[in-house]
């Protein structure tokens, strides 16, 4: 694609079309700009833009035990997520692009088909199936039922970057001696590293910010912090949900920047 | 692996040796692709396998249809099928009129613009859906920003009622379902040669008639897939309506857990839940069908 498509119609023409684009970006954008300057209200009410700035919701979150721990379950979740779904993603998307493997279709819908069926349906399901195992309210439950939910994102991810990959580097590395491991890792692996970073990043925020599953399969001391938040905003409005927003937006951020930045290397 | 005596045949003295390379190293790849489907199939396919089978047991433990027929018997759950519907239809019409305009202007843009605006699409994308939802509560509830801002001016005396109702769960999801159709429809926009456009402009095509009968028909496959994917998501959402719903509007998925959580009737949430699986397997095959395309596409995006 060139630049500038450069169609016979001026800018001035389409003014009323950037003006309805801008007018929906701005509902896109405008939650995040509104809760990013009342987390430094320093009064209970909600105000936009605040009469006074402090940090008391800061210090609200960071003091409070119970969002301290629900924060450290859900970093814990989400690290073992990225840990085991990156792996498992990255290998069947080796598998699926090297057009060997047979029932490769059907295979591919297996493995990105959470993403398609009722996250609902998938909380009701692993609840049901986890109180016969006794894994409600533990970390491996949650990490197994969040690694579920990564993996399609992971697959998806890599499958891309291969596209930009030339399989036949490896055959060659293979055909000179190297085994089938030596040859991804040296090979292979180098040249996709950025699309299997880019990966992980999705795996890590998507557990950091599952709710509906983590809703019925965590609790007591494996509370996760969306869990926690959503029981928050049922009962009242606390404006620490809004620091710890805040928070979260810039996780997103930063996660995103990331992997743009990954993305472009490659 | 069956033999196929056609393609490798008796002759060629290393068929048989090929045959078994060629198996090992399917059987090799399979086993690349195994720890994600065990994971599918235990997580997944099991627990969904099982609740189909209690569905179709009433309560005392008898082979029956009656978690089915509860759907088309009781008041209440036809009332929660209509909402969900209502509610998926005005959000994906919603989400389509706002978000086409949005998508054109982007997919007109020169390059450099484009990717900052999208930055405006993708960060919402990836920001947890509670946080848009508590922000949307912030500034649409009873003393939330608009109204106090509508007060102030003097254009209201009295607040509207914006949150814990339908309008509440209207607005949050079309911003949440929003890059969901933009982030297609935008990519399929960008495959439109342009050089279609200049061609009907040059034959003296004015821009309105280049639109409607040119780049508006070659966009209709990337909108259908916005929408079908829209369509599905907002059938089985949860969060917001839980939310924003203010008690008052229950949607199918609500509905799934009210009655496994607090009634335990996993029968009938169950029988809900085979249901949406249902319905959302049909549409998107309907949709493929229709369409040839894959509305999954939409992840690859993002």
């Amino acid at each position: 694609m060139n630049d500038d498509i450069g169609l016979p119609i001026s800018h001035w023409r389409r003014l009323w079309l950037y003006g309805v684009g801008a007018l929906v970006l701005l509902f896109l954008i405008v939650p995040s700009l509104i809760i990013v300057p009342m987390s430094f209200s320093g009064s209970t009410l909600l105000q936009f833009p605040p009469e006074s700035w402090s940090l008391r919701w800061y210090e609200a979150y960071f003091q409070s035990i119970e969002w301290r721990d629900a924060t450290v379950v859900s970093l814990k979740a989400a690290v073992l997520t990225t840990v085991f779904a990156t792996p498992i993603g990255t290998a069947a998307a080796y598998a699926l692009n090297s057009g060997a493997l047979r029932l490769a279709g059907f295979i591919n819908v297996v493995l990105t088909a959470s993403l398609i069926i009722p996250v609902i349906l998938i909380g009701i399901g692993t609840f049901f199936l986890y109180a016969r195992l006794g894994l409600n309210n533990t970390l491996t439950g949650l990490v197994l039922a969040h690694t579920v939910q990564a993996v399609p994102l992971v697959v998806l991810t890599v499958l891309s970057g291969f596209r930009s990959y030339d399989m036949n580097q490896e055959r060659v590395a293979r055909s000179l001696g190297a085994g089938r491991f030596a040859a991804f890792w040296q090979v292979t692996m180098p040249q996709i590293r950025f699309s299997i970073v880019s990966g992980a990043l999705f795996a890590f925020i998507t557990s950091f910010d599952e709710v509906v599953v983590s809703l019925f399969i965590s609790g007591g001391e494996t509370t996760t912090l969306t869990r926690r938040m959503f029981s928050a905003l049922r009962d009242q409005i606390d404006p620490t949900i809004a620091a710890i927003s805040t928070c979260l937006i810039v996780l997103s951020i930063v996660l995103l920047s990331a992997a743009q930045l990954f993305g472009r290397r490659r | 692996m069956s033999v196929r005596p056609a393609e490798f045949g008796s002759h060629g003295l290393n068929a048989g040796a090929l045959r078994a390379d060629a198996r090992r190293e399917s059987l090799g790849l399979l086993g690349l692709c195994s720890p994600g489907l065990a994971l599918v199939g235990i997580i997944i396919v099991l627990p969904i396998g099982w609740l189909f089978w209690l569905s179709l047991f009433d309560e005392s433990g008898q082979l029956s249809g009656a978690n089915y027929a509860r759907f088309v018997e009781q008041a209440s759950y036809i009332r929660t099928f209509i909402t969900t519907f209502e509610v998926a239809f005005l959000v994906t019409g919603l989400c389509g009129l706002i978000g086409y305009p949005l998508a054109y202007m982007l997919s007109q843009l020169p390059r450099r613009a484009a990717s900052i605006c999208l930055i405006f699409v993708v960060l919402p994308f990836w920001t947890s859906v509670l946080v848009r939802t508590y922000a949307w509560l912030v500034i649409l509830q009873r003393k939330g920003l608009v109204n106090t801002w509508l007060i102030d001016l003097g254009l209201i005396s009295q607040p509207l009622p914006l949150a814990h109702n339908f309008a509440g769960v209207i607005i949050g999801m079309t911003h949440i379902m929003l890059p969901f159709l933009v982030l297609p429809l935008y990519a399929s926009m960008k495959t439109i040669d342009a050089d279609y456009l200049r061609a009907a402009m040059n034959l003296g095509a004015p821009p309105t008639a280049t639109f409607w009968q040119v780049f508006f028909p070659l966009s209709l496959p990337g909108l259908a897939a916005g929408v079908v994917i829209v369509f599905i998501l907002c059938l089985g959402f949860f969060v917001t309506p839980a939310l924003m719903g203010g008690g008052k509007v229950i949607m199918w998925a609500m509905r799934m857990e009210q009655t496994t959580s607090l009634y335990s009737n996993w029968g009938a949430g169950s029988a809900l839940g085979v249901v949406l699986l249902a319905v959302t397997l049909g549409l998107l095959g309907l949709f493929r069908w229709l369409l040839g395309a894959r509305a999954a596409n939409v992840w690859g995006a993002r």
